[in-house]
């Protein structure tokens, strides 16, 4: 092997920091008898309904290239999910795109709007992609904090701090992974007119909106002036239980769209046709069960949060997607101590705040996408854990 | 009775779920998840809790076996005299009342197949009111009561992911 090959690897791809969530999985994923509340998808398999048309989109010999776009009957039913979702009607011709899971829609939006030196908004803690996907778009990524005593939702003076004359883009991302704070219908008015005043465009990553526990999910290209300005990105991954099929799409301004097709002609053509034909199901007839799972993670959403409480950690009530935050304060260690020890000590995985981003060092994100079983022994052996590492 | 429904519904999937989840998972106290599980089972709304056991895993070999049954409905009881007889036998599990081609289903199980043939032969069609039968021995059981019959899958889920 040569020696060094690492001198050829770009500048850009060099500083952006490893994912703090790697490390930790070659401790864990070489552990027997772990019960793991570090994973980031549903404990559901997909629907068998689901499954089954795949398997006779197959036997029909659907198995060749579709519109880089999509296929049309799948942008139509998108667009009908999306106008009773959320009231925003979007054109299946002109301001749908399917895409290989939210993540390539990320990654295409920042390309298509980033000049270099523009600077993306991240509210962090946040999802771990938004900033390196900003990084390789040649912008800056700037952290804008949100915290545990403000639900975790986006303050507008929080945001009014961060914007320069560069800022150019915000990322919204609510319900938001890993905290399970989400933006209500006031929350977002407030930032609406910021956003405007400072012309940015704002990215919307909706994925879980269906795992919203109280009330209706409310996206901000609903709000008057918005729709242009914003481009919404939602996918099966959580709410259908879909992650492995890598399928998601964006909504937005023809122009936008436009910009994000171009890039995703020449760089994924389209999203694999099994998995539009299996996406085209869920939104016909995958309501039903799909309300099934979000009522079982509603269930296992109180049994995590009375569980941490009553071994005396503090945790925010998360109102959407399947994580619960607790602060880990009590113990005087931070995250990845923590999710270290507790993986070593107990045999418990979770993942460390930190990963997400600053205001994370404090607290480590659960997931409650595994039985009520599982849950409540994890929470036996965390409070053993905290019995031996509680603070003075 | 809605809080009612939602415990059953809750138990019907998972009857090991304890009380104190049940409570937790509703926004309700212990003590009325109690109080209404306890009215449940008194009223027989809840009938019993038993586990679905896949007893091949053991290799033990107990025959099962669905019978159609014909009879003849009686004066006054209809079906339900002769259906409640048919029940209180031990080695009848389960017995339903069908529409189509017979009138009783009813499930049978036993140590061999030589025991429900002489439970067919002696006990069953001798009742005055049954006209004709018909054994169906189940050969495999693939899925029942929810439950696929197979062996445990583990979770294929990355175990940290982000």
């Amino acid at each position: 092997m040569t020696s060094n090959m690492g001198k050829y690897v770009s500048k850009t791809v060099q500083t952006i920091p490893p994912s703090g969530i790697r490390k930790f999985f070659d401790l864990v994923s070489q552990m027997e008898g772990v019960i793991s509340l570090g994973v980031g998808e549903p404990d559901f398999v997909t629907p068998w309904h689901i499954r089954e048309a795949c398997f006779y989109s197959l036997e029909k010999g659907y198995t060749m290239y579709t519109s880089n776009q999509g296929l049309i009957e799948l942008r139509e039913e998108i667009a009908l999910y999306m106008r009773k979702h959320i009231g925003v009607t979007y054109s299946p011709e002109r301001e749908i795109l399917v895409t290989v899971g939210v993540s390539e829609a990320v990654d295409l939006a920042l390309r298509a709007v980033i000049e270099p030196g523009d600077e993306v908004l991240v509210p962090g803690p946040s999802y771990v992609s938004y900033a390196p996907g900003t990084a390789l778009a040649y912008g800056v990524p700037v952290a804008v904090d949100t915290y545990a005593e403000d639900e975790y939702r986006l303050r507008p003076d929080m945001l009014e701090k961060s914007i320069t004359s560069k800022s150019k883009v915000l990322i919204l991302t609510y319900p938001n992974n890993p905290t399970g704070g989400i933006m209500r219908q006031e929350d977002l008015q407030a930032l609406v007119d910021i956003i405007i005043k400072n012309d940015l465009i704002v990215i919307s990553d909706e994925i879980y909106s269906e795992l919203t526990y109280n009330g209706k999910h409310v996206s901000i290209a609903a709000f008057p002036g918005m729709k242009d300005r914003t481009i919404v990105f939602n996918g099966f991954s959580k709410a259908f239980a879909m992650t492995g099929w890598r399928i998601g799409y964006a909504c937005g301004h023809p122009d936008l769209i436009a910009a994000m097709n171009k890039i995703h002609q020449y760089t994924i053509m389209c999203a694999p046709i099994m998995a539009q034909q299996a996406a085209l199901e869920a939104l016909r007839h995958g309501e039903s069960e799909m309300r099934k799972m979000v009522e079982n993670y509603n269930y296992r959403r109180k049994i995590m949060v009375a569980g941490l409480r009553e071994i005396g950690m503090d945790c925010f009530e998360p109102q959407g997607a399947f994580y619960a935050f607790p602060s880990i304060a009590i113990t005087g260690m931070n995250s990845e101590e923590f999710s270290e020890k507790l993986i070593l000590e107990e045999k418990v995985a979770v993942v460390p705040g930190s990963a997400f981003g600053r205001t994370g060092y404090h607290h480590v994100r659960c997931c409650y996408a595994a039985s009520v079983a599982d849950i409540e022994q994890a929470l036996e052996r965390i409070d053993s854990f905290l019995a031996r590492h509680r603070k003075g | 009775m809605e809080l009612a429904k939602k415990i059953l519904k809750i138990l019907e999937h998972d009857a090991k779920i304890s009380p104190k989840s049940i409570a937790t998972m509703l926004d309700t106290e212990e003590e009325k998840v109690l109080q209404v599980l306890s009215y449940l089972e008194k009223e027989k709304f809840i009938l019993g809790y038993n586990a679905v056991v896949n007893w091949d895993r053991f290799g033990e070999n107990g025959v099962e076996a669905m019978i159609d049954v014909k009879v003849t409905p009686a004066r006054e009881v209809g079906f339900n005299g002769v259906a409640e007889r048919i029940s209180r036998f031990p080695e009848v599990t389960s017995v339903y009342l069908m529409s189509g081609a017979y009138d009783l289903s009813i499930v049978v199980t036993a140590e061999t197949l030589k025991d429900i043939a002489l439970f067919v032969s002696h006990k069953l069609s001798t009742l005055d009111e049954v006209q004709s039968t018909t054994t169906h021995f189940i050969l495999k059981r693939y899925k029942q009561d929810n439950f696929i019959f197979e062996k445990p899958q583990e979770d294929r889920r990355l175990v940290v992911s982000p």
